[in-house]
């Protein structure tokens, strides 16, 4: 592995400095989210084994592996979902800002909130509008001020690049627009409730090419202020969106580095074998 | 070859044709007589008339009345209880106690009607303090009650089963408290809710077994929750059981008040339920 990679992967002193040129994101960035000895299972099946590293803000980063090599599992554990699965257990922490989500004190409620989430296939609520699915987050928090409701829907569904093609249709169903639109929707439910983190789990699997280019474009100027951590089958999607590349193979993280470095130049065999398309 | 099977085709959809017609032949010949039968008996003096087994003018009109009263009060004894269990069930129950609370739903609903009646006659009827003892339209009213329960227990958790497990997990990636997000849940599966709670409330009002035992039927109208009361299905029994031609017929007006009653009310919320509807 390379020093970079060294460094984000053992978890140690995490002030990094971006080194590429990065036209879109101005902002300063540091160790965000932070993986340490992550264990994870269903039931008696282990998923992960031993995962540490280290993401960065403000960047977004790339999981990549073949199916079942526990990069899924991953994102569901920063967020605290995976616990919700019967059955489901972990080790290890994972710290926000440096401060441990699975602290005794911590409410996986919080760590949501700040910890926003888009998954595989888009989930808007169908019997709300596409108004209200935006505000969901804030109106099922308790929030009433319509007035404030409303420039949240549209500050993040401009956001989410989807604000022209719904604006005249606000009050129609979730469930009414195209997949990659209702995506897109997803992504503005998520927006709208100023998360730090925005974890996408294989959010293009489900969508066509026009509406996956949608997204990239989308996901590569989301992290002027979000962090962005996208699980991905398509090594070309990680390559075109993707600042730093993760690349886990059954449950444990084999190599993890700039996205250039390791498409270019990767240091494992096992990676250079996956990214070749000789296995997985 | 190919003619053969053919034929076998024809034979088994003319076979599945015949189970058609042979199961919907007791539907039909019912609906046909009670019309029939019941229509003769409908003039005004029938519906402004309480229940007598004299003379030739008796009527619904307590009947009416009391099986308005006894539902009401059974609804509002088993339909908070039934949806709340099944919402434990289907939302909250660990496995292992959601198990054991839908065991208990399934065996409280094969339980035989007349053995509810009993408990509660052996109970209320007979075992409660002076001015409440006796045989009661309060007693009819709880007897019903505990059959609705389990009922609507058991269609409540069914309904939210179907509600797909990625709206549950977009709400918790939202950081929606899980009393919010079941409400989320509810709203998706509103029409299944609803149409079981219609189901219960349908299937309790046709009981005759318990109310024998515990409303015990009345030649005047309602006199205060306990003192005994007529109900449409008591009206039936005790009419059809007269041997009095007159009396026989208005058990068979009586019956198809019941029907187109039980009828109507499935269509109106068919048709509400069809709407979308949201609680936040």
């Amino acid at each position: 592995m390379s020093s970079e990679a060294e460094r984000l992967a053992a978890g140690k002193d995490g002030v990094a400095v971006s080194q590429e040129p990065d036209t879109t994101s101005v902002a300063k960035t540091k160790t965000l989210v932070e993986v340490q000895g992550l264990n994870a299972w269903y039931g008696p099946q282990q998923i992960l084994s031993g995962v540490s590293m280290q993401f960065s803000s403000n960047r977004v980063t790339a999981i990549i592996g073949p199916s079942g090599c526990g990069k899924s599992t991953l994102v569901r554990c920063i967020n605290r979902l995976h616990e919700l699965v019967p059955n489901a257990k972990l080790t290890g922490s994972i710290l926000l800002d440096g401060a441990d989500i699975y602290g005794p004190q911590v409410d996986p409620v919080d760590v949501r909130r700040r910890i926003g989430m888009v998954f595989q296939k888009p989930n808007p609520f169908p019997n709300m509008s596409i108004r209200d699915n935006v505000v969901a987050g804030l109106k099922l928090a308790g929030v009433r001020d319509k007035k404030k409701l409303d420039e949240v829907a549209k500050s993040a569904l401009q956001k989410a690049f989807l604000w022209d093609e719904v604006k005249d249709k606000l009050s129609n169903s979730g469930a009414s627009i195209s997949g990659g639109q209702q995506q897109r929707l997803c992504i503005a439910r998520a927006l709208a409730v100023e998360p730090e983190v925005l974890l996408m789990d294989e959010p293009c699997s489900a969508l066509d090419p026009t509406a996956t280019a949608k997204i990239e474009d989308l996901v590569i100027t989301l992290k002027r202020n979000y962090t962005v951590i996208i699980v991905t089958h398509n090594m070309q999607q990680a390559s075109r969106v993707a600042d730093y590349t993760a690349f886990m193979y059954l449950g444990k993280l084999i190599e993890y580095d700039e996205t250039a470095s390791m498409f270019e130049t990767p240091k494992e065999a096992l990676t250079e074998r996956y990214i070749t398309g000789k296995f997985g | 070859m190919n003619a053969r099977r053919k034929l076998v085709d024809r034979f088994w959809i003319a076979f599945t044709l015949v189970a058609l017609v042979l199961a919907l032949a007791p539907l039909a010949s019912i609906i046909y007589y009670v019309t029939v039968k019941g229509l003769a008996a409908l003039n005004i003096s029938f519906f402004t008339h309480n229940f007598s087994q004299v003379g030739t003018e008796g009527g619904i009109a307590n009947a009416l009345q009391g099986t308005f009263l006894v539902v009401l009060l059974a609804s509002a004894i088993g339909v908070p209880t039934g949806v709340l269990s099944g919402v434990y069930v289907a939302e909250y129950g660990s496995k292992r106690y959601g198990e054991i609370v839908r065991f208990l739903a399934d065996v409280l609903v094969g339980i035989p009607s007349i053995v509810t009646g009993i408990l509660i006659y052996s109970t209320l009827v007979l075992s409660l303090p002076a001015p409440f003892r006796g045989y009661t339209a309060f007693a009819g009213g709880v007897a019903l009650g505990f059959m609705e329960i389990p009922i609507v227990s058991n269609t409540t958790s069914e309904a939210l089963r179907t509600v797909p497990n990625s709206l549950r997990e977009a709400s918790a990636a939202l950081g929606v408290r899980k009393w919010r997000a079941t409400l989320v849940i509810m709203a998706n599966a509103l029409s299944g809710v609803t149409t079981g709670i219609l189901l219960a409330t349908a299937r309790i009002a046709g009981e005759t077994a318990p109310l024998l035992l515990t409303a015990l039927g009345s030649t005047r109208g309602f006199q205060g929750w306990f003192q005994a009361m007529e109900t449409m299905t008591l009206f039936i029994f005790q009419n059809a059981t007269s041997g009095t031609p007159f009396l026989v017929e208005q058990a068979w007006g009586a019956s198809f008040i019941l029907l187109i009653t039980v009828l109507g009310i499935n269509i109106i919320v068919r048709i509400v339920t069809r709407r979308r509807t949201t609680f936040v």
